[in-house]
């Protein structure tokens, strides 16, 4: 009986506490998401040449495990111009969010600070394959991402893509596969 | 189906066969639980297991040792860095890698409270299967504090892939020793709470005493591993029996069960999560700063040969099995999961128990059938 009286007493107190459960949408009650959190992956943009970071070298692609990404590589029109460091570019670049298990490896790998994981998690489409997102969608969370956390690369002078004046015969190195982190 | 064929000196004909799961919310899972009944008592039981098998030891086959990790998140998803931690250290024992001490320090905070998180669900839905209502909702609130650390510190409240081959992902946050501080007295208290509410209730007593009760060397023979073991008065765990990891390093004590019944599987949990803050403290004292992860490449690449390393997750002894073909890939990987062993038990358990326990019983050998059916 004691031990009955026990356990109605934390019920008790705990009656008198006021209710933390919150419905769901309600935008006031949201929790912030930490710092650090992993989302699903997004494309960076480099404001100061006004294209991606992504070179679409595709070692994320062969590096995700459920293979729910693809990239197609191309010549970079403003590198021709001199107007950007970058020789290749991404044209095309598709991930499939419904497929992806949001594990960072793509993060981890990608040598031009090309992609981070954002803070967008919340996704519902009616189609099973309603969250392909294309390269416009992901650079637009991308964005989203970087507004929100100020984020800037963690190599910037590697992998800006603002041309630099070089002494003759120094060789271009930002477009070229570096070495793995 | 194979229990239709089941000669009939097994099962009396009279016996009425009843089918639960595996659509049933009390079997944790998708697990179907096929039982015969003599009036109130159970005569035989058969687990039916398979519905959640992804063939995830087969796709590691495929797969990098990196991206492994990601499938041993999802093997017992209710305690993923313990997982993690026993897949990387079998990599890092075949290629005789040695861990810098901060990692391992940071993995057994880690892991210890992942183990707390993991005993805090058990306290929760075994308290749900004997008939009390409010238990999971304190169970819930202590575990979601382990995982809003969790997200803080790995990105990801479950999947976290964050223990590597070699050491962890990424340092701590530099609040972290603030804030598990701040969760540590939280826990403390919440484990007493969460003991208050449940323990010495009459009714939770009267379920669980003396209910599927067996004898410590029987849960030997059946292979029982973990807690369930220890309840038994078998003082086997692993992280003292075969140290890994740092765990040779640290005082704190192995709570061990009489009668190995329901309410002893059930107690020794609660002691353990109280160990494991222990631990906790101590890793966060000895841990130094210096290099997470130990210079490796990016795509391991172990040398030929195979290695066994066993883990003690919160279900029992995890072990993984690797043999290595020199690349990239392992050449096989094979889990030994406590869940899985554990349910072989589950039959001798339910025998001569009565059906309103059976529940009871199979919340206490805690299954996770992602790790039972892989
Ligand atoms: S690794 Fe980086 S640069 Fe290469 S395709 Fe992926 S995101 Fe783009
Ligand atoms: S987070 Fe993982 S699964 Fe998702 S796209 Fe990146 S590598 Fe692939």
């Amino acid at each position: 009986m004691i031990g009955f009286l026990d356990s109605l007493l934390v019920t008790v107190r705990t009656a008198l506490r006021r209710p933390v459960t919150a419905q769901y949408p309600d935008p006031s009650k949201r929790q912030p998401v930490a710092e650090g959190f992993m989302g699903f992956p997004a494309l960076t943009w480099d404001e100061d040449v006004r294209e991606p970071y992504c070179t679409g070298c595709m070692v994320c692609v062969r590096d995700c495990p459920t293979q729910c990404m693809s990239a197609v590589m191309d010549d970079n029109p403003k590198h021709a111009e001199g107007a950007s460091r970058r020789r290749k570019i991404v044209r095309e670049f598709e991930i499939n969010l419904g497929r992806c298990i949001l594990c960072g490896i793509c993060v981890d790998v990608c040598n031009f600070d090309a992609i981070e994981m954002s803070h967008e998690h919340e996704l519902s489409k009616y189609e099973r394959n309603g969250n392909r997102v294309d390269l416009t969608r992901l650079l637009e969370m991308g964005r989203a991402y970087q507004r929100e956390t100020g984020w800037g690369p963690s190599q910037p002078k590697k992998n800006s893509g603002v041309p630099v004046e070089k002494p003759a015969g120094e060789r271009e190195k930002s477009a070229g596969g570096a070495a793995g982190r | 189906m194979q229990f239709q064929q089941q000669p009939a000196q097994q099962a009396d004909s009279l016996d009425l066969m009843v089918n639960m799961g595996p659509q049933h919310p009390s079997t944790h899972g998708v697990f179907r639980l096929v039982i015969w009944i003599d009036g109130e008592r159970i005569v035989r039981a058969e687990p039916h297991i398979g519905y959640l098998h992804r063939g995830s030891e087969k796709l590691c086959e495929g797969e990098q040792y990196g991206q492994i990790i990601t499938l041993f998140d999802r093997l017992d998803y209710v305690s993923n860095l313990n997982c993690e931690l026993a897949f990387c250290l079998t990599v890092e024992k075949l290629m005789g890698l040695e861990v810098p001490d901060r990692a391992s320090c940071i993995r057994v905070v880690l892991c210890e409270l992942n183990r707390i998180a993991s005993h805090m669900l058990f306290y929760g839905v075994f308290g749900l299967d004997a008939g009390a209502m409010t238990p999971i909702l304190y169970g819930f609130r202590e575990r979601e504090r382990v995982q809003s650390l969790f997200e803080r510190v790995t990105g990801a409240r479950m999947m976290h892939n964050y223990i590597r081959v070699g050491g962890v992902k990424e340092d701590l946050p530099s609040d972290f020793a603030e804030r598990l501080g701040e969760l540590t007295a939280l826990l403390r208290a919440g484990i007493d709470e969460c003991d208050e509410l449940l323990t010495n209730n009459e009714l939770f007593l009267s379920r669980t005493k003396g209910v599927g009760a067996i004898g410590g060397s029987e849960g030997v023979d059946y292979g029982l591993s973990g807690p369930s073991l220890r309840a038994a008065g078998v003082a086997e765990d692993v992280r003292v029996s075969e140290p890994y990891s740092i765990y040779d390093r640290f005082d704190y004590g192995i709570p061990v069960g009489t009668y190995g019944d329901c309410f002893d599987r059930y107690y020794v949990r609660m002691e353990e999560m109280r160990q494991s803050l222990r631990i906790v403290d101590q890793a966060m004292e000895q841990m130094e700063p210096g290099p997470v992860s130990a210079k490796v490449r990016r795509i391991a690449r172990p040398p030929k040969g195979e290695a066994y390393l066993r883990t003690e997750s919160p279900r029992g002894d995890f072990g993984v099995y690797l043999v290595s073909d020199g690349s990239d890939k392992p050449y096989r990987v094979k889990v030994r999961a406590p869940s899985f062993a554990n349910l072989q038990a589950l039959q001798r358990l339910l025998r001569g128990a009565y059906v309103a326990d059976a529940v009871v019983i199979l919340g206490s050998i805690d299954i996770v059938l992602g790790e039972v059916d892989r």
